[in-house]
């Protein structure tokens, strides 16, 4: 068999902070960067004979979410304990849901490169994090309690994905989602949004192989480039024969590694929490008002206004982006010339200079002026690209636009371009009339050159065909 | 409360509490607050009147109280000082009391004699040869022993009761959920309660109307749920109770304890109750079920002790030799013995046989219990075997476990019970346990009282 048989299998496990003021069950701060363990109290530290009381902030972001994703919500589910000794976890234990999540099931649409593509969710639970481990030198960890209880839902997708582009899509999405939703600040770097991929590999239509769970994975780029790697170490060690242990790797730079030790050797002993009656939805929560979701949006872009796929996809790919293009069309310009010079124009070079669209030099408002005067004629492309660049260099539309001019669209002006323009080129016209009608190319040239570029080039084109049939010789 | 003792003085009460306790000869307290007490009384006493004033209060050392140490009876936590107080010792200060000192327990409220504490044994103080009983045996000695006329416990499996019982006191374990139990050192959360123990049944109450109903920092606290049955009967007349005749006519059941179940029985009927006998789940599951449930849930409880934060800790090269060494040098045996045994019936492979099949175990002694209580009023019932054993004397731990056989079922039931000394069997104190439905505390209350009087 062939390398290509191989199929790849991919779910993502996701760990999103839910924007809350507070902790999940103490009234402790979860402001990200304040000093070692200030941010502390007796419950997130384990203290003895102190209680979780469940914070109702938290539980209406997690809702929020699993709306918008379509999962089931139960009316009641259940928080469980997972039992695990590490210095960073005070009590012994992390309250999560394990049995009886508060939602089940759901799918997130995603579109890649102008395709569309839905990710079945297994499951949504809501489960407090663990403080940090810091091993530094002298041989020393150094703990910080500060994260000890910060809220957090895990998004488990079903191995679904077939690929790292469709895997770091997806999380793009939910990224979007979750942002788009007030429900996390989605900073990877800052750990509020943290990934781990389950990969294995299978002949299609075979049971699934066996996975290798890979953690460690702090951007984007390397969740792709951590599961290329473990795609391409899975098909070598198959290809010869091997078998794939079930583990945990981690990415390490430019590859993954096993976890040391018998950390993956856990047994949880999950047992129903306690201290925690179980979990019933206020109906409040249900009928929350969601805002227009990326998914939604996309697609009232592709069936109402006629965009592409793939360029609702860019536009719809954050928020930033489709508030900068929904402003465009509150200004007037229409849809398809806004797109384009949106996501042609302004983003090539925004990308050009790596600054993202809420850095932009160019005010949406600007910029939808000048698509308001290609489309009604009053600039050329080639007179708006000059604008834009002023745009772009910080003029305002009204000085960009004033600055390049407008197209030449008075009769007798072009009439006494076109007129000077033939009388000065006799053998063109006359191979124009012996049948050489690409000549016409030529004389616009001309007229343009004599009119700075500014002349109206349909006016122009009509008005010049109009004159060589008047010169024609009879 | 039955009129406030030394005249509403907070300070002569403490002065009369430290003079009864002289140099606390059973043992009842791991730490007395000389000073403090003294202090809170004067500023009390000065101030305007409050309804629990001058009743001094021990505190068993698993509920925190700020400042004071708080052991739990181990020497994990010996030297462990907390800055939070318990809700029901907040409460009762809120309306006057004055915190003596902390009580001695069973290491984290596991076991059922004193004997399990790292500081020693308490003394029976009706009997010195003879066991407090446990795990609130520090509680059950200092009310017995006159030094306080308010005391509180905590009820996990019958550490309220069965201490009360031998020492001759009123012990109330209230329904699971009516007292916070934020404070309270946990041991099994799902079967944990606080109570007071005194030497009435109006001065327990007294207490526990004070403690109890919701609060922001426990979220299993509660009221009774409205309409969740009917309100307290006015009066004993017509009071359905029913006598737990399977229980009261168990083997080795002794004749003291078969005759104060009866005579309670007579009592009130010639009170005017409606006597009837009824059948009760037998003990002997719920027993079986409780050293499944309570171990499992303790061994992720304790788990927390780990010399990582606060508490002993005894280093090591490594992590993990740093936990072994300061948990096995921490807990004592029976501690040791019930977090491996909750950690083996929580494992992969052994849940279901175990803690899975134990919950439906649970779950079915509850609806037999409910069942029961849906016909009558309130449940008479032994509160424990027989008169106190002798210190030293029980040495296998499931001898131990088997003083609590009556205890234990209204703990998995989550069931109010409240017992009350009737009387003295080979010069020992002997009494009675009455159940009712959840939130039928004063329900019990009334049938109490009536048994507390004597008579015929």
């Amino acid at each position: 068999m062939t390398a290509s048989s191989w199929e790849v299998v991919i779910g993502l496990e996701v760990h999103c902070q839910l924007l809350t003021a507070t902790k999940l069950f103490c009234g402790c701060s979860t402001r990200f960067g304040a000093a070692p363990n200030s941010q502390t109290c007796p419950v997130c530290l384990g203290h003895p004979g102190v209680l979780p009381v469940l914070n109702a902030e938290a539980v209406r972001l997690a809702v929020r979410l699993a709306r918008a994703v379509g999962g089931t919500l139960p009316p009641e589910s259940v928080f469980s304990r997972k039992n695990y000794f590490y210095p960073d976890l005070p009590k012994g234990y992390q309250i999560t849901q394990y049995e009886r999540p508060f939602c089940e099931g759901g799918e997130v649409e995603v579109s890649l490169r102008g395709v569309r593509l839905v990710v079945p969710l297994t499951r949504i639970h809501l489960e407090e994090d663990a403080g940090k481990s810091t091993h530094g030198g002298h041989g020393l960890t150094e703990v910080d309690l500060n994260r000890a209880g910060t809220p957090l839902v895990e998004i488990v997708s079903e191995p679904a994905l077939r690929s790292s582009d469709e895997a770091a899509a997806y999380l793009e999405e939910l990224r979007n989602l979750v942002r788009t939703l007030g429900v996390s600040d989605g900073h990877l770097e800052e750990g509020s949004f943290r990934c781990d991929a389950n990969v294995s590999l299978r002949r299609p239509g075979a049971p699934l192989g066996t996975r290798v769970e890979l953690k460690n994975l702090n951007s984007f780029t390397f969740v792709k480039k951590a599961i290329d790697y473990e795609v391409a170490r899975q098909r070598e060690v198959l290809e010869e024969g091997g078998a794939v242990i079930q583990e945990t790797r981690l990415w390490d730079e430019r590859v993954t590694r096993p976890m040391r030790g018998k950390e993956d050797a856990h047994d949880y002993r999950y047992f129903p929490e306690p201290d925690l009656l179980p979990l019933r939805l206020r109906s409040e929560w249900l009928a929350d008002a969601l805002p227009e979701l990326p998914g939604t949006r996309r697609r009232r872009y592709v069936d109402a206004l006629g965009l592409s796929q793939y360029d609702a996809e860019v536009l719809t790919a954050d928020s930033a982006t489709s508030a900068f293009f929904e402003a465009m069309l509150a200004a007037g310009a229409g849809p398809k010339a806004s797109a384009n010079w949106l996501a042609n124009e302004l983003m090539g070079r925004l990308n050009t200079e790596g600054r993202s669209v809420s850095a932009s030099p160019v005010a949406p408002q600007d910029l939808a002026a000048l698509v308001v005067r290609t489309q009604d004629g009053r600039l050329s492309s080639k007179l708006a690209k000059e604008a834009f660049s002023r745009l772009w260099a910080g003029e305002s539309a009204a000085a960009a636009i004033a600055a390049v001019g407008e197209v030449v669209s008075d009769s007798a002006a072009l009439e006494a371009a076109i007129a000077d323009v033939l009388g000065a080129s006799p053998d063109e016209v006359a191979q124009f009339h012996a049948g050489k009608t690409k000549v016409v190319g030529f004389f616009v040239g001309r007229i343009m050159k004599a009119l700075q570029g500014k002349a109206d080039p349909q006016l122009t084109q009509a008005l010049l065909l109009a004159a060589l049939e008047a010169r024609r010789p009879t | 409360m039955s009129g406030a003792p030394h005249g509403g003085s907070a300070l002569a009460a403490v002065e009369a509490a430290l003079s009864a306790l002289g140099d606390d000869p059973c043992h009842a307290f791991l730490e007395v607050d000389h000073d403090g007490a003294r202090r809170r009384a004067t500023a009390l006493d000065a101030g305007p009147a409050l309804p629990l004033r001058g009743h001094v209060l021990a505190v068993k050392d698993n509920l925190a109280v700020a400042g004071l140490r708080c052991t739990a009876g181990s020497r994990l936590l010996a030297d462990y000082v907390p800055g939070h107080t318990a809700t029901a010792v907040e409460r009762l200060v809120a309306q006057g009391a004055v915190i003596l000192g902390k009580t001695n327990l069973d290491e984290f409220g596991m076991g059922s004699s004193t004997e399990a504490s790292a500081f020693g044994p308490t003394l029976n103080p009706r009997a010195l040869d003879r066991i407090p009983g446990g795990s609130s045996g520090g509680s059950a000695a200092a009310v017995a022993a006159g030094v306080c006329r308010l005391a509180l416990g905590s009820d996990t499996g019958g550490s309220i009761r069965q201490p009360a019982a031998y020492c001759g006191v009123v012990g109330l374990k209230p329904t699971w959920g009516a007292v916070s139990r934020f404070g309270l050192v946990a041991y099994a959360s799902s079967l944990d309660t606080v109570g007071p123990m005194a030497p009435t049944v109006a001065e327990a109450m007294a207490a526990f109307r004070a403690m109890r109903g919701p609060d922001p920092r426990d979220a299993t606290a509660r009221e009774r749920p409205l309409g969740s049955g009917p309100s307290a009967p006015a009066s004993i007349k017509g009071l359905r109770v029913g006598v737990a005749e399977g229980w009261a006519a168990a083997a080795g059941l002794h004749p003291g304890v078969r005759e104060a179940v009866a005579r309670a029985a007579d009592r009130l009927a010639s009170a005017g109750a409606d006597v009837r006998a009824v059948a009760l789940p037998e003990p002997d599951a719920a027993l079986a079920a409780y050293y499944v449930l309570a171990p499992a849930e303790a061994s992720s409880n304790l788990a927390r002790y780990d010399g990582v934060r606060y508490g002993a800790r005894v280093p090591a090269p490594d992590l993990l030799g740093m936990y072994e060494r300061t948990r096995s040098a921490g807990f004592g045996p029976e501690v040791r013995r019930r977090v491996l045994l909750g950690t083996f019936t929580l494992s992969a492979g052994y849940k279901d046989a175990y803690y899975g099949r134990a919950q439906g175990v649970r779950a079915a002694v509850r609806a037999a219990f409910l069942q029961c209580l849906a016909g009558v009023d309130v449940v008479l019932a032994p509160t424990v075997p027989g008169p106190a054993p002798r210190l030293g004397e029980l040495t296998d731990p499931v001898q131990l476990y088997l003083l609590d056989v009556f205890t234990i079922g209204p703990s998995l039931a989550g069931l109010p019970a409240l017992h009350v000394p009737t009387g003295a069997a080979d010069g020992l104190p002997v009494g009675v346990q009455l159940l009712g439905a959840p939130f039928a505390e004063e329900t019990l209350a009334l049938a109490g009282e009536i048994l507390e009087r004597g008579g015929p």
